[in-house]
Parts: structure tokens; sequence; C-alpha cells
């Protein structure tokens, strides 16, 4: 109230309080619509978790949280265990980050800090663009070409070299986590790439002129005064990318094989939440069955808000850290 | 009471810096028919001039006529800048800084400078924003003797006494005069031959803007100081020699004392007086 009082009192002075009033219906319409909007978001996810957990109800009540510790998955005994599609959908993201991260800084960093501009222009015009390719058509490609390549050479070489670590043991099927994980990466580094780049053309420029007016060598700069101005912008970025690698399915469900399966080596073929919803929910029958994908969904649904919940922490500690002891 | 006894030992180094100035007086550098372009638009325009050493030189001028462009020349900060172009030469103690053997970043370790605008660095600390230049060169590589390094800077920055006891908390926390007196100590820290500065004092108060004046006066015992300023009482008070600057071409440059008092030049009385810019 006080400050509505203050804030009213000079417009009456200019002698204008029609159309101070008119704006302030305007503020008020347009406070209100966005008030809508925001509630009707909060509303839509609120639904969409009720409307799963109701359609999950059979497997619920049946399972219990044994269905988070469980590896089966028999529909015709009727027995369902989550743990190797989220084991699978953990591995494969990581997988994808561990490629994605380096070659997307990588090619962020060229693109914002030393590509010249003729270059950097279309460069990252055509990265935005891969991320516009469907998915299947990615998957197809993952299947027809990058599989055999993942198969022999890729694994075969893994297998002779690494092959002491658990990670790179066992037959090279060429379909599996690290196609999965590799086909996850090609379709998270545009996004990482795009993202980081924007961040790092924001960092101002005085920034980087204080850091090499002390006598920085370029790439000085770019780890002294760059990266870490962004760096909050670039968690964000690579948590965008691992919420996408989390949830894409039909590229994923094309070249892991599909084998509901805890194993340690990366070769072998596996399953991911995604990819096992999307290959049975048009055959499953049974309450159970059913209730049980859709429990899945919840699952993976409840992961990808923890990752977001967590990078938003990460985020916000960051800025707060510069805020307040900075 | 902390500022009076800093002012006193500063008065007092004051007068001995006057005092002392007219031994070692030699041409630091020499500017030669330099020409500075944004893209196709020529910012400077065939400028010449000679820089003392040890003394400070102010450039004035109205807004736009090309003096920071200039001082961005003098430690190659200029080719940075979207289409930055120079031509010309500045010969530093006989060299050009601009032949083709000569590596910027070596030139910017010996030509510091501290820009219009506060530009810590928001991630580091106050000790790191001070640290930040000495640890690129590695020289420093003791924890003990970058202590001393970084409150040296900070006590000739005049900063010390504010941040002694928070050298761990975010440069961002300081405030614009701090800020902009952090990075004086950054800049001094790592012991450049030549400090430019532009416009360090416009965004500052007047007793800030007294400490940083005290400052120079106090640095140019030992270092070469050029600095662009808007105000003229400030180079007045300040400066040994002025340069007047008008659409990028070199009006005037005398010892201030000339320049304020018998200006040979119509359009350099006419701007010290007030009458345009
Ligand atoms: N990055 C840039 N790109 C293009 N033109 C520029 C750039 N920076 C400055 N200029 C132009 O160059 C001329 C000289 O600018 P400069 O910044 O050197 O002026 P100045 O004397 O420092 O002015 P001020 O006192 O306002 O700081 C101006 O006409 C300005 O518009
Ligand atoms: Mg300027």
């Amino acid at each position: 109230m006080q400050n509505s009082k203050t804030m009213q009192a000079p417009s009456h002075k200019r002698g204008n309080s029609g159309t101070s009033g008119a704006r302030r219906l305007g503020d008020r319409i347009f406070f209100n619509a966005t008030l809508i909007f925001a509630l009707l978001i909060v509303a839509i996810l609120i639904g969409l978790l009720i409307v799963l957990n109701m359609d999950a109800m059979p497997a619920i009540n049946k399972f219990g949280l044994a269905f988070l510790t469980d590896s089966s998955w028999d529909p015709v005994k009727e027995v369902f265990g989550a743990l190797p599609a989220i084991y699978g959908t953990l591995l494969s993201s990581i997988i994808g980050l561990v490629i994605a991260v380096p070659v997307s800084l990588g090619a962020a960093i060229f693109l914002a800090e030393l590509a010249p501009r003729w270059l950097s222009r279309p460069g990252s015009f055509l990265i935005e663009m891969l991320a516009a390719i469907p998915s299947v058509i990615i998957g197809l490609w993952g299947l027809f070409v990058m599989v055999p390549v993942i198969r022999n050479p890729v694994e075969s070489w893994l297998g002779s070299t690494l092959g002491f670590l658990p990670l790179f043991q066992g037959p090279p099927f060429g379909v599996g986590f690290l196609a999965a994980g590799v086909i996850l990466a090609i379709m998270i580094i545009p996004i990482i790439t795009a993202v980081s780049r924007e961040v790092m053309e924001a960092v101002p420029d005085t920034q980087r002129e204080a850091m090499l007016a002390l006598g920085a060598t370029r790439w000085e700069m770019i780890q002294k005064a760059v990266l870490p101005y962004c760096r909050s912008g670039l968690t964000g970025a690579i948590i965008l990318g691992l919420g996408r690698a989390l949830g894409e399915t039909m590229a994923v469900t094309m070249v892991i094989g599909n084998s509901y399966a805890i194993t340690e080596s990366l070769f072998s073929p596996g399953v991911t939440i995604a990819s096992k919803i999307a290959s049975e929910f048009s055959e499953a029958s049974g309450d159970v069955y059913i209730g049980s994908l859709v429990e899945l969904a919840l699952v993976l649904f409840v992961i990808t808000l923890l990752v977001n919940i967590i990078a938003r922490l990460l985020v916000w500690r960051m800025t707060t850290v510069k805020a307040v002891i900075g | 009471m902390v500022h009076e006894a800093v002012n006193q030992a500063d008065k007092e180094s004051r007068s001995e810096a006057v005092a002392a100035a007219p031994v070692h007086v030699r041409n630091i550098l020499e500017v030669k028919n330099l020409s500075a372009w944004y893209g196709n638009m020529m910012a400077v325009n065939n400028l010449t001039m000679s820089i003392h050493s040890r003394s400070i030189t102010a450039i004035i001028g109205p807004s736009g006529c090309g003096k920071s462009t200039f001082i961005r020349c003098l430690n190659r900060m200029h080719e940075v800048s979207d289409g930055g172009r120079v031509e010309g030469k500045v010969l530093l103690d006989g060299k050009d800084l601009y032949a083709r053997d000569v590596d910027p970043v070596e030139i910017r370790r010996r030509i510091g400078m501290v820009f219009q605008k506060p530009s810590v660095f928001p991630t580091m600390s106050i000790f790191d924003n001070v640290a930040s230049g000495i640890s690129l060169t590695r020289l420093w590589s003791r924890k003990r003797d970058l202590q001393d390094v970084v409150e040296r800077s900070l006590k000739k920055a005049a900063l010390w006494e504010e941040v002694k006891d928070k050298l761990n908390q975010s440069g961002g926390s300081l405030s614009g005069g701090q800020q902009q007196r952090l990075c004086i100590a950054r800049a001094i820290a790592i012991a450049p031959e030549i400090i430019l500065m532009d416009e360090p004092c416009s965004a500052l108060d007047p007793i800030s803007t007294l400490k940083i004046e005290e400052l120079m006066l106090e640095i140019k015992k030992d270092y070469t100081v050029i600095i662009v300023t808007h105000n003229m009482q400030q180079a007045a008070r300040v400066s040994d020699r002025t340069g007047f600057m008008l659409l990028g071409e070199l009006i005037e440059y005398a010892p201030t004392k000339e320049v304020f008092t018998v200006p040979k030049d119509k359009r350099t009385e006419d701007y010290i007086t007030g009458r345009f810019g």
C-alpha cells in the first residue's frame, strides 16, 4: 500500500494520472496473465505426476521399493525390476558426457575465442543445425555406419590395449553401451557447444582485455579470465546436455542392443529406461506390466528432476559465491 | 586517522618527488607518426611525441578525440579491438614495439594498463586479483614472495588498510573506487616500467581520487605514468607534461604549466577555458 501511494504521487503532479492508471491496469493484466501461465506449468507438472502415479499403481503396490533394486524383467511371470534400465540410463549418459564435454568445450572455445569471424559465424550455425537432425535419422546412421566402425576397429582395439580393465572386456558386439554413449555424445555435442559458445561470448571484453593487459597469452586469457567468469553458465550447458541424454529415446533404442542386463563391459548390449519404454509399451498387456513401464517413466522423471535440481544448486552456489562473498 | 597519516606521508613524498624529478629524465617512449584505425575509421592521426621517464604525462581532450585509442597503441592493446590497425612507430628505449620480432605479451608485461572501467576478476579473491599478473609470469612461485608483493602493491594503491582482513573475499565485493584501486594494485604488482591509466578516477569520489593522485606521484619515482583524464584540475595537479588531443591529432604538447598558463594553440586555450569540449 505504502508503495503504491508513493508511486502515485508524482504522476498526479504531472497531471497525467489517466495514462498512469491505464498503465497500471495494463501492468495488472500482464502480471495476472503471466501468473496464470506460470501456475499452469506447475499444474501440468503436478497433473503429469498424478497420472503417472495412478497408472503405475499396480506395479508400485506389487513390488514396492524392490522395483528399484530388482534386475528381472519377466512379462510371463509378471516380475519386474528397474535396476538394469536405471544402470543403462546412467551409464550411457555418463559415457556420452565424458565424450561430449571436452569436444563441446573445445569447439566452443574455438568458435568464441579463436576462430576468425568469417569462420565462427558459419561454424556456429552448422553446429546448431546438427541439433535439429531428428533423432531417428541419427539412429539409422548410427546403426548402419557407426556401429560397424565401433565393433571394429574401435572395440577390438580398446579390448586389446585396455582389456585389463573390466570396462573393456568381452566380445565386441558393436551395439551396446559404448555405441549408445557415442550416439548420445553426438546428439548432445551441438547443444552443449551452442550454449557454451553463447555463454563465452557473453563474457565482457573488459575481462579479456584486463587479462591480456597483464601480459597473458591468449590461452592464459581464456583459462584465467573467460572460463572462470562463465563457469556457472558452462555447468548449465553441460547439465542441459545431460538432461537431453537421460531422456533420449529413439537413437539409443536403435543402437543399445536391448538386452535387460547389468554388465561391467561397455561392449555388451544393454537398455535404458527410455528405450525400454519405447520398445515395449505398444505390446505390453496386463495392469502390472503396463504399470511397471509407467513406473519406469516415473523413475526417469525423478532422475531428470534430481539432475536439474542439482544443476540449479550448483549454478546457484557458484553465482552466490560471487554475489555474497563476492 | 589512517587517511590523515597516509596523506601526510604522501605529501612528504610528493615534495621529495618534485625535488628529485629533473635528475634522470630520458625519453623512455618515442612515438613517431603513429596512426590508428578501427576498420576504415581513423582514430589517431599521425601522432608524434616523446614521453619522459619517471614523470607523469597527461593526455587531455574532448570525448571521442582518440585518447584511449592512443594509449592503447602504446602497449599493443589496440590490435585486440575489432578492426584495430596501427601504423607508425613506438620506440621503447629505442626499440620499436611494432617490429616484427616483438612479442606483444612481453610488451604488455613491461607496459601495464589500468582501464577506464574497473575490471576486477569477479571469480578471484582480492589476493588472487593482485597476484593474477604475477602468477602469469611464473617468476613468483614461492608463496612467501607472492604475499610480500601483494601486500606491497595494495599498500601502494592505498587499499591495504581497507582489505587486509578480507583478502580471501571476492574482488567483486569491493566498491567501485576500491575496485579501481585494486586494478591499480594489480597493474603495479607486475612492476611494469610504464603504467598507462585511462581515466582511472572517472568513477571515483574526491577522496579516492585524491588517493590515486597521491599514488601516481608516489609511483612516478620508479615508474613512468601516462594518464588520460577529463579532469583539467587533475592534469594540472599531478602531471609534468600535458598533451592536448583533438580529432585524433596531438595539438599541443608541453610542460603542464605552459599548457595551462600560456597555451600556444587557440584550440587548446578554448578547451582548457571550457569554451568547448
Ligand atoms: N571498438 C571501437 N570500434 C570502432 N570505433 C571505435 C571503437 N572504440 C572507439 N572508437 C571510435 O574511435 C574514436 C576515438 O575513440 P576513443 O575511445 O579513443 O576516444 P576517447 O578520447 O578515449 O574518448 P572518451 O574521452 O570518451 O573516452 C571515437 O570516434 C570512437 O567512436
Ligand atoms: Mg576513453
